[in-house]
Formats: C-alpha cells, structure tokens, sequence
C-alpha cells in the first residue's frame, strides 16, 4: 500500500475514484505458504494460469509459457500446486 | 404567483415533492405518513411528475432504492414514520456515510411497544445520529417551506448529505391549515437542476460506493462525515434566508419568540411551539418575562446559536417529546445543558418529558413549565432534573 492518507486528502463519501485500483492492494503479505515452480517439470499447460483467483500466475502469451508467480498478489492458496497434473509447483513455508 | 390552499401537512409535503419533481421516489405506507405518498403516486399516475415511483415492499427496501437511484445520479426523496423509520435503521447509516442528498418526510410517531399511531418523537430522535440533518416544523407552512429547502441543502456541493424534513403526526399531518403555495416554476428554479456528483450511470467514469473499509480507513472516513454535517450550519442559513426573499418567510437555525428581555425560557421542537407561545403571550399579558426558543434545525446542532440565545436566561425548561431510557434526561436537554456548561454563569436547566404517544399539551401545561423553572430559579438550585407535563401521578 502506498502511504496512508490523512482525512483531509479522502475522497467523499468514503469512494474510490479509480478503476483497477484492487492492483494496488497488495495481499502478497497475506501469503503463508509460496509456490515455487519447477521448470525442468512444467508442460506450460496453463492449468495453473486458469485456476488462479488472483491472476497471478505470469504467462508469455506469444511464448506459451509459463514465467512464474506475481508475489505481490498471490495469496498462497495452492490452488496451483493442487491442480498442477506434473506436480511442478511445491507450496515453501513463508518465515 | 402564490396559491393559498387548504392543506394538511401531508398534503402540504406532496405539494413540494410534486413541484420538486424528483428523478425516484421510492416509499412505503405507513400512518401517518400514508397520505402523503397516497397523494404523490396520484401526481404521478395524473402524469404531473417525470418521477419514477417505486412501490416498495418495505421500508427497508425503500430506502435500500433510495440508495440506488441516489448513487446512480438521480434526485430521489421518501417518506415515512415510526416503525417504517426503525425499519430503515441500518440504510440511514449508509445514506449519511456515502453522502447521498436523498430527502425524506418523516412524520413523527410513537415507536412501539405497545402499538401507537400518534405523535411524539422517538422516531426521529432515534435516529439523530445517523448523520442526516433534521429540520422539525411547526406547522403545515413549515413542512412545505423545510421540504423545498431541504433539496438546496442537501445538494449544496459544500454539504452533500441526506435531509429529515419532520412534522408531528396528526397533529400537522391530518390538520387542514392555510398553506400558501410558490409557483411551480419559482420552485422549480429554487431548487435548480440536479447537479449529480460521481454518478454510477456515468460509465466513463467508474467509481466505487461502499467498499469494504477497515482499520486503516474507516475512522478517516468517520471523520471526514463529522466535519461534512458539522459545516452545513452555514448553508442551512443561507438557503433559509434566500428562501424568505422567495416567499417572505425566512428561516434561520432556531426561532427566538419574544425572548429579547426574557428570563424564563421554554425550549420545544416541532408543533408544540405553536402552543407555547400562545403560553408565552398570556404570560406576557401577565408580565412575565418569558419567551420561546424553537429548535428547527436539530441535527446538526445548532451549539453556538443556542448559547447565544440562552446565555442571558435566568432558567430554562427544555421540552422532550422522547425518552432516552436510562439516560440524564431527554435528547434535547442533554443537548442544551451540555452547550451552556462551559458559560462563567449559566442559566438553571430542567428537563419535562410530555407528550408522549400523542398525548395532548395544552397552554396551561407550557405555563405549569414556565411557573416550576420561576421556581427552581427563585429556590437558586435544581432537585429535580426530570420532570414530567401532562402525565397522570
């Protein structure tokens, strides 16, 4: 998050103005566990770009493939590694 | 040119809403308040309003579309009473916080238990700090007047809030009166057009109401609705003095009646002060030097005003038509006695619950108030904060 504003600088009525704004949330830090992919394992069969409720799996679309997870968003839910059919993402404790 | 008619107070809110001409009315029957939505829907169905009229299935959802359409950029109004208002209890909140200039008629009615249809103001006391402005009316003039002011106010860009215009049930509702008329084209260019701000109809433009708002906003946010309703003082004045070049009634934040030299004060809202100060005149014919001072803007309160107006008192008797259960006395006592505490010398203050469920008050109870305070103030100490007018011992 960015620094918090005082009351003086909020918009009216409690609102948000701008769109998209949920990208600036960054509930990474929510996250006890972290997937972590293995690459020499993965098929970049998206399975894991679709699952993810947050989109943030990272994808080359022109590629076709897979990149990695976008930390900043990600959850830790393991949906990823739960529906990976090569198990090449693993869920690491977060210390 | 004006139009003297006879009208209740219910007719006389329809009237103003009609003129008005808002974009959603979205209501709910309940008596007292019935008439008045009974008589706008005729309005509409007669094709004399552009209102979308939403025939709701509850006091909850009247205003829950109230919200909607508020949100969306429309100029909406409502109406009700009583239980309907304890009925809209949690959407008041959100009104107020999302700073939405809906304006709603409220005709004051005892809240159950037990069961009552006549006045007295648990229902809008009630809700006093939901963060609406509430104007309380003496009689049917005063609803027509505070309901057409009530649009500037609540849609003045340095306001932006949710407004109560309050008659007493029955008693200003169902009573025929003598109501003078504007225009319709002097209240339609009174009112202006609506000026919508962050409209959800504006897709160019997405903007969000009501997210979640925790620990890190919430308070700010708080914050930010104290200072809103407590700068508005200013533009109900200025609107009521613009309202009186209008139509020759002018409207300020309270009401003085021949308070100038007075040394006993009656405090009252709503129709009551029209019977004190026919008190207030046969005392004077007595030579008592009392006087009325006549909250019309209750919320938010008028603090500095009333300081002024009471400060030079020697006492004064507050009149609360609702009980705070458990409380130091009624809603407006705790209000006045709390204002004049910080004077080097202040006057005595003592409370009178009356009027409760309609019960009547007559002259002679407002000169039982007036005889104790000369009392209390002769004794040079109050006993007794609480009393009670017009109740059986």
């Amino acid at each position: 998050m960015s620094k918090l504003k005082s009351w003086k600088e909020l918009p009216l009525g409690g609102l948000i103005l701008e769109a998209g704004n949920a990208r600036t949330y960054k509930t990474g830090d929510w996250r006890t566990e972290r997937p972590q992919v293995d690459k020499a394992k993965c098929i970049n069969c998206f399975f894991c770009w679709a699952y993810c409720p947050d989109a943030s799996v990272i994808v080359d679309a022109d590629r076709g493939t897979m990149e990695g997870f976008d930390y900043d968003h990600c959850k830790g839910c393991g949906i990823c590694a739960s529906v990976c059919p090569k198990q090449a993402i693993t869920m690491i404790p977060e210390r | 040119m004006s139009k003297v008619l006879g009208l209740n107070g219910n007719a006389a809110a329809a009237h103003a809403m009609r003129q008005i001409n808002p974009h959603v009315v979205a209501a709910y029957p309940i008596t007292p308040q019935t008439d008045c939505v009974e008589r706008f829907a005729e309005f509409v169905s007669e094709g004399l309003v552009d209102t979308e009229f939403v025939t709701v299935e509850s006091e909850h959802s009247a205003l829950s579309a109230c919200i909607g359409a508020a949100a969306a950029g429309g100029r909406v109004m409502t109406a009700t009473s009583s239980q309907g208002l304890a009925l809209m209890w949690e959407m008041l909140y959100i009104a107020a916080s999302m700073r939405l200039p809906i304006v709603m008629m409220v005709v004051n009615r005892a809240l159950s238990g037990n069961i009552n249809i006549h006045c007295d103001h648990s229902d809008t006391m009630g809700a006093r700090d939901a963060g609406w402005i509430q104007l309380f009316s003496e009689n049917a003039q005063e609803v027509y007047d505070n309901m057409i002011q009530a649009v500037r106010i609540a849609e003045d860009m340095r306001v932006r809030l949710p407004v109560m215009v309050t008659q007493d049930g029955f008693i200003i509702s169902h009573a025929v009166e003598r109501v003078e008329l504007l225009d319709d084209d002097a209240v339609k260019n009174f009112v202006g057009p609506y000026r919508p701000l962050y409209p959800l109809l504006d897709v160019r433009n997405p903007v969000t109401y009501g997210p979640l708002d925790l620990f890190d906003y919430y308070f700010e946010h708080k914050r930010s609705e104290i200072e809103a309703i407590d700068n508005c003082l200013p533009v109900i004045e200025e609107v009521g003095k613009e309202f009186g070049k209008l139509s020759g009634r002018s409207y300020g934040l309270l009401e003085e009646y021949r308070l100038e030299d007075a040394e006993y004060t009656v405090v009252a809202l709503g129709s009551t002060c029209g019977t004190a100060k026919e008190a207030v005149d046969r005392l004077r014919d007595r030579g008592k030097k009392v006087g009325l001072l006549k909250i019309r803007c209750f919320r938010p309160f008028p603090k500095d005003e009333v300081i002024r107006a009471l400060a030079p008192r020697k006492g004064v008797a507050v009149l609360d038509r609702s009980v705070v259960f458990g409380g130091f006395g009624g809603p407006v006592f705790t209000e006045i006695r709390s204002a004049l505490y910080d004077l080097p010398s202040r006057p005595l203050v003592i409370d009178f619950y009356y009027g409760l469920g309609g019960r009547d008050v007559y002259v002679e109870d407002i000169e039982k108030a007036f005889a104790r305070i000369e009392e209390v103030v002769r004794a040079g100490r109050v006993e007794k904060h609480i009393d009670y007018l017009g109740l059986r011992e």
